[in-house]
């Protein structure tokens, strides 16, 4: 059978990913470009705006990061304004276990469910660093081994206190006096001892929309038990297939059907008039992705030395990582783990390819995988969707806000002719336009 | 003699300050989970240019019995979600700080200051219910002085968060390379009794450099002190204890065309559920509340009021459409907006950035 394409739309991050250097490139603050992003998905019949969170602004040598973009608004509160402005978009924010209590999020996005018509959804996650616990009363308390472990109880929390109100119990009754009779909760665990009412009725969506983005085994267990969506980042169609394979597989453990849990993988895009242009554009774009000194901050975060005297334009450090030293990026999410082992893939790459370290930070960071026409990229999409390597894909446009229009009103025409993507919406929440197929 | 110009914020909870509002008002239950009906009440206040609005939190249920109403949307994301469909209006949520992080305080007050183009503010109340407490788990409900020292050092702490960045400090200066100018970026460093935060805030300052801070009257000053007096007597001590500071003097109004018909609206309110408001209130017509305002204000030296309505939006409506323009008449309010942000509403002025020049 034909799979209907899932498509969610990234605002536009504190990654390098993000060219703030063209004179397109709008504010990462101001609402307008958040409505602006937002109106252009809904525009595109996409499933979802999706917000990611920072706690704490990056650091590099000691130093604020001022390379790449810095600063964002707090994420629920863009969420609820964006209910305003848009009327059938899922509207799904990034909400950390560990600086946040259940209580609070629940009623976060609980609030946010009510006051946008059922469109909300919380992409959970841990952020164990006592680094970024320095702007919080609670610190860094939790030990890394416990991520996990906090997460899973935290949203097994969270659900208790959505499903605290019974359907019905808001009851309304003026003539007799009977407003409502909530329920209550009662949580024990390891984690959380809490108690009382929920001040919230039951949500329109029941149980808001989960996604999960840990790539680790525990993170896909923990996706197969409990999340609607997992937001990934393997984008190759192999390792997409792979990933998929792996988490679709664990489903049954939980009673849980194939179709319940959505495999949606990070992807950005280059459109051209000609397959030529594309590239011409994507190699322009990466340049500007990858300037002299944010190739020199990429190599030095394996590296944990101070490189500033290396030529971005020369050969790779000869000297080795220094495994045992501090890290000199904070705030970054880092993917591997083995420094000295990932220098000598890179040095074997740039010696093989002839690579510079700036060509080389392009080499191994490059992350559009749809790069041509409309047309092609239409095709590309559908065959990774059809052939199993993702259920759809979180577009992640490199310019703010207006980095999503030529593919909504070029990209998305070809999707639907191709019958795998809606033409229109089949209901009012992001759990229908998710899971039902009108 | 040119009447002072009174400032008036209004109370849009639920359907109406007494607990039986929701019987009688149009208003269905069911509507006070959505957005609409709180912008339909925002709407009201802006057409008649008030300074702001409020909106009610804790986090815990009301207390009550069945008849009552029981439940609420977080406020700050409620007065975010009208924020982008009105232009005027201040939006003033109620955030608990007992049990929340400092750190999220800040950036969301600041987030809605953005979403509503400098209009926000916010009403730091502490959590001292066994309840709250119990919905945390994470420590027991701390002492009446305890709770508002913490709520004055969360107060001054947000505030340090939106002074953490200066304005201008994104340079986008492609030339060098640098999106910001890191050296108009301060860490906080804030330590103290309660907790400490290192800073800097995620969120660059917002548009009014400092959404305005509003307490309840306490031991600590913010902005705006709201008091809930229940005479004049008591809004003079108030205001004398407050002497460089904008008090408002809470009070529950319930209005019909006569007085006799305001009465007996009152008298059908409380016969459902017996109920005596906090602070001032007032039950007549429009006209003589209109006469009354001004003279307290120059009784008590007060800044001016909020208005906690009875009924949504019926009591609203009526202060809204008629005691307002008899106020404009008197001279003693406004005649339409004249700036663009709650500070300039409420003659705050700007506030300078108490980092502005720091290097590290």
């Amino acid at each position: 059978m034909t799979k209907q394409i899932k498509l969610a739309a990234h605002f536009p991050g504190v990654n390098n990913t993000t060219v703030w250097s063209d004179p397109a490139s709008g504010s990462q603050i101001d609402f307008a470009s958040f409505e602006h992003l937002a109106r252009t998905a809904e525009r595109g019949k996409f499933d979802f705006i999706f917000l990611a969170e920072g706690l704490r602004l990056r650091e590099h040598a000691g130093k604020i990061l001022d390379s790449d973009v810095v600063g964002r608004p707090n994420t629920t509160t863009v969420l609820a304004a964006l209910s305003a402005v848009t009327t059938h978009l899922g509207l799904a924010g990034t909400l950390s276990s560990t600086f946040n209590e259940p209580y609070e999020v629940a009623r976060q996005v609980a609030s946010i469910d009510h006051l946008s018509g059922g469109r909300a959804a919380w992409n959970v996650v841990t952020s164990p660093d006592a680094w970024t616990g320095k702007n919080f009363r609670r610190g860094g308390f939790l030990k890394r081994e416990d991520r996990y472990a906090r997460a899973e109880e935290f949203l097994a929390t969270v659900r208790e206190l959505w499903d605290s109100w019974a359907p019905g119990t808001l009851v309304g009754d003026k003539e007799n006096g009977v407003f409502a009779q909530p329920g209550s909760f009662v949580h024990s665990g390891p984690q959380f001892d809490i108690r009382g009412e929920f001040t919230l009725p039951r949500t329109p969506q029941g149980q808001p929309i989960v996604i999960q983005a840990g790539d680790s085994d525990e993170g896909r267990e923990f996706a197969a038990k409990a999340a609607d969506v997992i937001f990934s980042r393997h984008g190759s169609l192999e390792d997409g297939q792979a990933f998929f394979h792996d988490v679709k597989r664990r489903l049954a453990t939980y009673g849980r059907e194939y179709g319940e849990l959505l495999i949606m993988p990070a992807a950005t895009f280059v459109l051209g008039d000609t397959e030529a242009d594309a590239q011409e554009h994507a190699r322009e774009i990466r340049l500007q992705q990858v300037r002299p000194e944010t190739a020199i901050q990429f190599l030095e975060q394996v590296w944990s030395r101070d490189l500033s005297d290396y030529d971005a334009d020369g050969p790779l450090p000869e000297i080795d990582p220094d495994p045992d030293a501090e890290p000199l990026t904070w705030g970054r999410v880092r993917h591997e783990k083995d420094q000295l082992a990932l220098a000598a893939k890179w040095r074997s790459v740039a010696e093989e390819k002839k690579l510079s370290i700036r060509e080389l930070v392009i080499e191994v960071t490059a992350r559009q995988q749809f790069v041509g026409t409309a047309r092609t990229v239409a095709e590309e999409i559908n065959s990774y969707v059809q052939s199993d390597a993702a259920d759809g894909f979180v577009l992640v446009p490199h310019l703010t806000p207006t980095g999503l229009d030529a593919f909504v009103d070029t990209v998305i025409p070809h999707l639907q002719e191709l019958g795998v993507f809606r033409a229109g919406y089949s209901g009012p929440t992001l759990r229908e336009n998710l899971f039902t197929t009108r | 003699m040119v009447s002072a110009q009174l400032h008036l914020g209004v109370a849009i909870d639920a359907a109406g300050h007494h607990p039986a509002a929701w019987r009688v008002s149009a208003a269905e239950p069911a509507a006070l989970f959505t957005a609409g009906h709180y912008l339909t009440q925002a709407k009201l206040a802006e057409a008649a240019s008030l300074d702001f609005v409020t909106l009610d939190d804790t986090l815990a249920l009301q207390p009550g019995g069945v008849d009552v109403v029981r439940g609420r949307l977080d406020a700050l994301l409620t007065l975010s979600a009208i924020a982008p469909v009105t232009s005027g209006i201040g939006l003033v949520p109620t955030v608990t700080t007992t049990h929340t992080e400092p750190f999220h305080v800040s950036t969301s007050v600041a987030t809605l200051d953005y979403a509503s183009r400098g209009r926000a503010g916010v009403l730091a109340v502490p959590s001292r219910s066994d309840a709250e407490a119990a919905h945390f788990g994470r420590r027991p409900a701390p002492a009446e002085e305890d709770a508002e020292a913490e709520n004055a050092e969360v107060v001054d702490v947000i505030a340090r968060l939106w002074d953490s960045w200066e304005d201008g400090a994104i340079i986008r200066d492609a030339a060098t390379g640098r999106f910001i100018d890191r050296d108009r970026l301060h860490y906080v460093d804030f330590e103290g009794r309660y907790f400490s935060v290192k800073g800097p805030s995620i969120t660059p300052r917002p548009p009014q450099g400092h959404p305005v801070t509003v307490v309840y009257d306490g031991p600590h000053a913010a902005d705006v002190v709201l008091t809930r007096a229940t005479d004049l007597d008591g809004v003079r001590a108030a205001v004398a204890r407050f002497p460089s500071t904008k008090v408002l003097a809470t009070v529950a109004i319930t209005l019909a065309e006569t007085a006799q018909a305001a009465w007996d609206r009152q008298r059908a309110l409380d016969a459902l559920i017996p109920f005596e408001p906090e602070g001032l209130s007032f039950v007549g017509a429009p006209a003589q509340l209109a006469a009354e305002l001004p003279k307290w204000a120059a009784e008590t030296g007060v800044a001016g009021f909020h208005i906690r309505p009875a009924v949504l939006p019926d009591d609203l409506e009526l202060f809204a459409g008629e005691v307002v323009p008899a106020l404009r008449a008197a001279g003693a309010f406004r005649d339409g907006y004249a700036g663009t942000t709650l500070r300039e509403h409420l003659g705050l002025g700007a506030v300078a950035n108490q980092y502005q020049g720091v290097r590290a």
